[in-house]
C-alpha cells in the first residue's frame, strides 16, 4: 500500500498544483513534494525494519495479453525513488525567485514528471514499466518546449523523436520477449526466471533493441547527439530533471531490465557495449575540455560520467554494480548542483560563456564556497560522493579488463582538467564589468546549494547505508545475469 | 435485428420532421433515438439470431461493432446542430442521410449473405456520395462527391464481380454455405479470382494503398463533419465487414492471398506515413494518417486468428474516439480562422488552452503514446501480429510509428510555439461536451482497457 501511496501522491499533487493558480503554484508544489519526501523517508524506515517484502503490490490489469499492475521496491528501486523524491523539492525550490510565465502549468508538469519517474522505478511488470517510461517523456517535452530557450522547437522535437524511437524498439523487444517466454508474461519474476529459456540466438538481437532504448536515454556515445542541445535549450529545472533523474532511468534500466532478462545477449555483446562506453567517456571528456558554454560543458561532463556508470554495469561484477548505484545517486545530486550554479550565473550575468566571466569569488564568497564543493564532488575528490562511486566503478572495470580501466580512468584526469579550469575561469581572477555587480546567494539558492553540499560530503564520508540497501537486489540481479 | 429497423425508422422520421417543420427538436430526437437503439442493440448480446431467411445474423461481433457505430454517430450528431446552424434549411435532409449511413454500417456488421454485404456497402456509400458533395456551391465539395462516386462505383463493380464469381464456384450467396465449400476442399480457380476481386473492393473501402487515392481528396473537399464521420464510422464499418467476410468465408484460403495482403499492408503503412509528413492541410493530414492507421489494422487482419477481432475492435474504438476529439477541435478552429491548414492552429495554446490541450491529447493518442487508448491499441495489434508470425511486418510498423510522431507533433508545435493572432476561437457547449467525453474515454480506455479488450 505504501508503494501505491508513494506512486500516486505526486499525480494528485500535480492536479492540485494545476488548480492552485499561478501565484501559489510553486509553494504548493514544494509543499507536496516535501510531503512526498517524508513519505519516502517513512518507506525507508519500513524497509530498514522489514525489508522489501511489504512493498510488493500485485493486481491483474489486462488478462490477455497478460499485463499486471505489479509494483515493488527492493533496495535498488527504493534508492532511485529516494533520489527522485529528494531532488524534486530541490528542483522546485531552485525555481523560487525566478519569473516563470504560467507557473501553474510549469510546476504541475514537474510534479507530474515526478509521478512518472517514480513509476519507472517501482514498476515490476515490463509493459507497466514501459508505460511509465514513455509517460515521463511527455511532461519533460512540454517543459522544454514551452519554457525553453530560443532554439527549443527543433531541439526538443529531435529529443522527443530520438528517445521515442528507442522506446519503440524496446516495446518491440518486450513483445518479442513475451512471445518467446514460455510463461507468456511481462512480470519481472517470470522474465527473470525464464531468462535462460529464451534461445540465445534470439537474445542476441533482443539485446540491441533494449540497449538502443537505454543507450539513447543515458546517453552512451554515439547515441548522445540529442543531449547537449536539449540540456542547453531546456529551462534550468527541465535540465535538472533530465540530467539528475531522467538519465538515471537509463542506467537503472540497464541493471533492472537489460542484464537479468537477456543474460545470454549481454554475455555475447556486453564486451562490445563496454568498449563503446569507454570510448564515450574519453570522447565526451575531450569535447568537454573544448566547450566554452557552461551548460554544454556540464552536459558533456555528464555524458562522460554516465558512460563510466554504464561501463561499470557491463563489467558484471559486484564492485561495478555497487559503484554504479552510488555514482547514480552522486551524479544526480552533483549535476543538479552544477546546473543550478550555471543558472545562478546566467541569472546574474546573462552569460554562460566561460571566458567572459571571472572573479565572482571576490563578490560572492558564499556562492564560491558552495560551487567549489559541488565541483569537487564531480571531479571525484576523496571524501566527496563522486569519489566513492568512481573508485568502485573503476575497480569494477579493472576486474573486468585492465586496459579498459586505464582508459576509463582518464575521466578523472580529464574531468579535473575541464572542471577546475572552468572554475578558475569563472570564479577566480579579477572581476570584469559583467561580474563586478554579481549578487551573492538568495535564501532559496543558499538552501538548495547548502543541502546539496551537505549531501555531497555526507555521502562521501559515510556511503555504507547505500551499499547495504543495494546489496541484496544487486546480488539477485547478478546471479540472474551470470546464469548460462 | 430490431436495431436496423429502428434506425431506418429514425431516418424516415428525420424527413417527416421536415414536413412539419419541427427542426428545433430534430437533433435531440435523433440523440434520444440513438440512445434507445443503443439499448435495444445491447439487448441482443449473447443471443445468436438469424433474420430474414438467414440474410442477417446478430451475434456478439455485430452487436459490439454496431454499438460502437451508434456511439460514434451519436457524437457526430451532437456536433451537427451547431455545425449546420447557418444551413438550417436543409438540416433534416442532411441528418436523415447521415442516419442512413449508420443503417448501411449496421448491415455491414451483421450480414450473413453476400447480397446483404453489397446492400450495406451501397447504402453507406450512396449516402456518403451525397454528403461529400453537400456543400453545393463549393467546388471542392462537388469534386469530392463526384470523385468519391466514380471511384466508389468502380469498387462496387469489383465487389459485384467478385460475388458473382464466388457464386459461380459455390452456387450460393450464403456465408455458411461458402464456408462449407471452402472447408470441403477442391476449390475451383474461379473462386480465387472472385476472392481477390472482393479483396480489391474491400481494400478500396478501407483506403489501403494502392487504392487510397480518393481518400485525401474526398476528406479535404467534404464538409468537416462528414469527414469526421468518414474517417471514423465508415472506416470502422469497412473493417468490420472486411473481417467478417474474410474470417467466416475465406479463413482457410487466406494463405493464397497472404503475400498480396502483406505487401499491401507494408505499402499502406509506409506510404500513408511518409505522405502525411508533407501535408499542410489538416484534413489531408488526418486522411493520410487514417491510411496509415488502416495499415495497422490490416496488420491485424493478415493471417488472422480468433483474437484478432478483439484487437481490431479495441484499436478502432481508440482511433475513433481520438479522431472525433481532434475533429471537434478542428471544426471550431476552421470556422473561426476560415482556414483548414495546419497553420490555422497557430497559437491555439495561448488563445484557448483547453482546446489546445484536448487536441494535444488526441494527437498523442493517435501517435500511440501512453497512457492513451491509442497506445494499448497499437500494442495489442503488434502483439497479435507477432503471435501470428508477422515479425518483419511488425517491425516495419514499429519504425513507422516513429515517423507518425513527427506529423502529429507538427500540429502540437503549431499550437504551442507559433505566434497567435487576434481571432478568438470558441464554440458552443456541445463541442466542449463531446471533446471532454472523448478525452475522458481516451484516458479511461487506456487505463481500463479490459472493458473492451475481451469481448469476443
Amino acid at each position: 500500500m505504501m508503494t501505491l501511496l508513494i506512486l500516486f501522491f505526486p499525480l494528485v499533487a500535480s492536479l492540485l498544483v494545476l488548480i492552485s493558480g499561478n501565484k501559489l503554484a510553486s509553494k504548493v508544489a514544494l509543499f507536496f513534494s516535501v510531503i512526498e519526501l517524508a513519505i519516502t523517508f517513512y518507506c525507508y524506515l519500513i524497509y530498514k525494519q522489514s525489508g522489501a517484502e511489504s512493498f510488493y503490490y500485485f493486481k491483474e490489469w489486462i488478462a490477455d495479453p497478460k499485463i499486471s499492475f505489479h509494483l515493488g521496491m527492493d533496495g535498488l528501486s527504493l534508492l532511485m525513488v529516494i533520489l527522485t523524491n529528494f531532488l524534486t523539492p530541490i528542483i522546485i525550490l531552485s525555481a523560487f525567485n525566478r519569473n516563470i510565465e504560467n507557473a501553474k502549468g510549469y510546476f504541475s508538469l514537474i510534479t507530474f514528471m515526478q509521478f512518472a519517474l517514480v513509476g519507472v522505478f517501482v514498476a515490476y511488470d515490463g509493459l507497466l514499466y514501459y508505460i511509465f517510461w514513455e509517460l515521463a517523456l511527455i511532461p519533460i517535452y512540454f517543459i522544454a518546449l514551452r519554457w525553453g530557450g530560443a532554439n527549443r522547437v527543433n531541439v526538443t522535437l529531435k529529443f522527443f523523436i530520438y528517445t521515442l524511437a528507442g522506446s519503440l524498439l524496446m516495446l518491440f523487444g518486450f513483445i518479442m520477449l513475451y512471445h518467446y517466454n514460455p510463461s507468456h508474461s511481462f512480470d519481472i519474476r517470470e522474465l527473470y526466471a525464464n531468462a535462460s529459456k529464451v534461445c540465445s540466438c534470439n537474445q542476441s538481437w533482443l539485446f540491441w533493441l533494449f540497449f538502443a532504448a537505454f543507450a539513447i536515454k543515458i546517453p552512451i556515445v554515439p547515441f548522445h547527439t540529442w543531449q547537449a542541445d536539449t540540456y542547453k535549450e531546456a529551462p534550468t529545472q527541465g535540465t535538472m530533471l533530465l540530467a539528475g533523474i531522467m538519465l538515471k532511468m537509463g542506467t537503472y534500466s540497464l541493471i533492472r531490465w537489460l542484464i537479468p532478462i537477456v543474460p545470454a545477449g549481454v554475455a555475447e555483446w556486453g564486451p562490445y557495449a563496454i568498449v563503446l562506453c569507454v570510448i564515450g567517456i574519453v570522447y565526451a571528456s575531450v569535447i568537454a575540455i573544448m566547450q566554452k558554454d557552461l551548460k554544454k560543458l556540464f552536459a558533456y561532463s555528464s555524458v562522460a560520467h554516465v558512460g563510466l556508470i554504464a561501463a561499470g554495469i557491463f563489467a558484471l561484477n559486484m564492485q561495478g554494480l555497487q559503484g554504479s548505484v552510488v555514482q547514480m545517486l552522486a551524479h544526480g545530486v552533483n549535476v543538479v548542483g552544477l546546473f543550478f550554479c550555471a543558472d545562478i550565473i546566467f541569472n546574474r550575468t546573462q552569460s554562460l560563456n566561460v571566458e567572459g566571466l571571472g572573479g565572482i569569488r571576490n563578490v560572492a564568497p558564499k556562492f564560491n564556497t558552495l560551487f567549489m564543493i559541488v565541483v569537487l564532488g564531480s571531479v571525484a575528490l576523496p571524501l566527496t560522493n563522486g569519489f566513492i562511486g568512481e573508485f568502485l566503478l573503476l575497480f569494477g572495470v579493472y576486474e573486468y579488463n585492465t586496459w579498459l580501466s586505464v582508459f576509463a580512468g582518464l575521466t578523472i584526469i580529464l574531468g579535473a582538467v575541464y572542471m577546475l579550469r572552468m572554475f578558475q575561469n569563472v570564479m577566480l581572477g579579477n572581476t570584469n564589468e559583467t561580474t563586478s555587480v554579481f549578487e551573492d546567494l538568495k535564501w532559496n539558492e543558499m538552501l538548495v546549494l547548502g543541502i546539496i553540499a551537505i549531501v555531497i560530503i555526507v555521502m562521501g564520508v559515510y556511503p555504507k547505508p547505500v551499499f547495504e540497501m543495494a546489496e541484496p537486489a544487486l546480488q539477485q540481479i547478478l546471479n540472474n545475469a551470470l546464469i548460462k | 435485428m430490431n436495431t436496423l429497423i429502428y434506425t431506418s425508422i429514425l431516418g424516415l422520421l428525420c424527413m417527416v420532421v421536415e414536413i412539419f417543420d419541427f427542426r428545433k427538436i430534430l437533433v435531440p430526437m435523433i440523440i434520444l433515438g440513438l440512445a434507445t437503439i443503443f439499448y435495444i442493440n445491447i439487448e441482443d448480446w449473447n443471443h445468436v439470431q438469424f433474420f430474414y431467411n438467414n440474410m442477417l445474423r446478430a451475434d456478439n461481433y455485430s452487436v459490439a461493432f454496431s454499438g460502437l457505430a451508434i456511439v460514434i454517430s451519436a457524437f457526430v450528431f451532437v456536433l451537427s446542430s451547431d455545425f449546420y446552424k447557418d444551413d438550417s434549411k436543409h438540416i433534416s435532409d442532411y441528418l436523415a442521410i447521415l442516419v442512413f449511413v449508420l443503417c448501411g454500417a449496421l448491415i455491414m456488421f451483421s450480414f450473413w449473405n453476400m447480397a446483404m454485404l453489397f446492400l450495406g456497402i451501397e447504402i453507406l456509400s450512396i449516402s456518403l456520395y451525397i454528403m461529400a458533395g453537400s456543400k453545393r456551391f463549393d467546388v471542392r465539395s462537388n469534386e469530392a462527391g463526384f470523385k468519391y462516386f466514380l471511384m466508389g462505383s468502380f469498387a462496387s463493380g469489383f465487389l459485384l464481380f467478385g460475388i458473382a464469381l464466388i457464386y459461380g464456384a459455390t452456387r450460393s450467396f450464403h456465408l455458411a454455405n461458402i464456408a462449407a465449400y471452402v472447408a470441403a476442399g477442391n476449390i475451383s480457380p474461379i473462386f480465387y479470382v472472385g476472392m481477390t476481386m472482393m479483396l480489391v473492393a474491400m481494400l478500396f473501402k478501407v483506403a489501403a494503398v494502392p487504392f487510397h487515392f480518393w481518400s485525401p481528396d474526398v476528406y479535404e473537399g467534404a464538409p468537416a463533419l462528414v469527414t469526421t464521420l468518414m474517417s471514423t464510422l465508415v472506416k470502422i464499418a469497412a473493417f468490420g465487414a472486411f473481417y467478417r467476410l474474410f474470417y467466416v468465408c475465406f479463413l482457410d484460403t487466406l494463405g493464397s492471398i497472404n503475400l498480396i495482403l502483406a505487401i499491401v499492408t507494408a505499402a499502406t503503412i509506409i506510404l500513408g506515413n511518409l505522405t502525411a509528413l508533407s501535408q499542410i492541410n489538416f484534413k489531408r493530414l488526418l486522411a493520410y494518417s487514417g491510411i496509415s492507421h488502416a495499415g495497422y489494422l490490416l496488420l491485424a487482419l493478415i493471417s488472422m486468428k480468433g483474437g484478432t477481432a478483439n484487437a481490431i475492435f479495441y484499436y478502432s474504438s481508440g482511433y475513433a474516439i481520438a479522431t472525433i476529439g481532434a475533429f471537434a477541435v478542428a471544426i471550431l478552429v476552421f470556422k473561426a480562422m476560415k482556414n483548414e491548414n495546419i497553420d490555422a492552429f497557430n497559437g491555439l495554446g495561448k488563445k484557448n488552452p483547453l482546446l489546445a490541450a484536448a487536441l494535444t491529447m488526441s494527437m498523442l493518442s493517435l501517435a500511440g503514446i501512453p497512457p492513451f487508448a491509442g497506445f494499448l491499441g497499437k500494442y495489442y495489434i503488434f502483439s497479435e501480429a507477432i503471435k501470428n508470425g508477422q515479425i518483419a511486418l511488425t517491425f516495419i510498423a514499429v519504425l513507422n510509428s516513429i515517423i507518425g510522431v513527427y506529423y502529429y507533433f507538427k500540429v502540437i508545435l503549431a499550437m504551442y510555439t507559433k505566434p497567435a493572432d487576434e481571432t478568438e476561437v470558441s464554440g458552443n457547449v456541445s463541442y466542449y461536451v463531446i471533446i471532454s467525453v472523448c478525452l475522458l474515454l481516451s484516458v479511461l480506455l487506456g487505463i481500463f482497457p479490459g472493458v473492451l479488450m475481451h469481448l469476443f
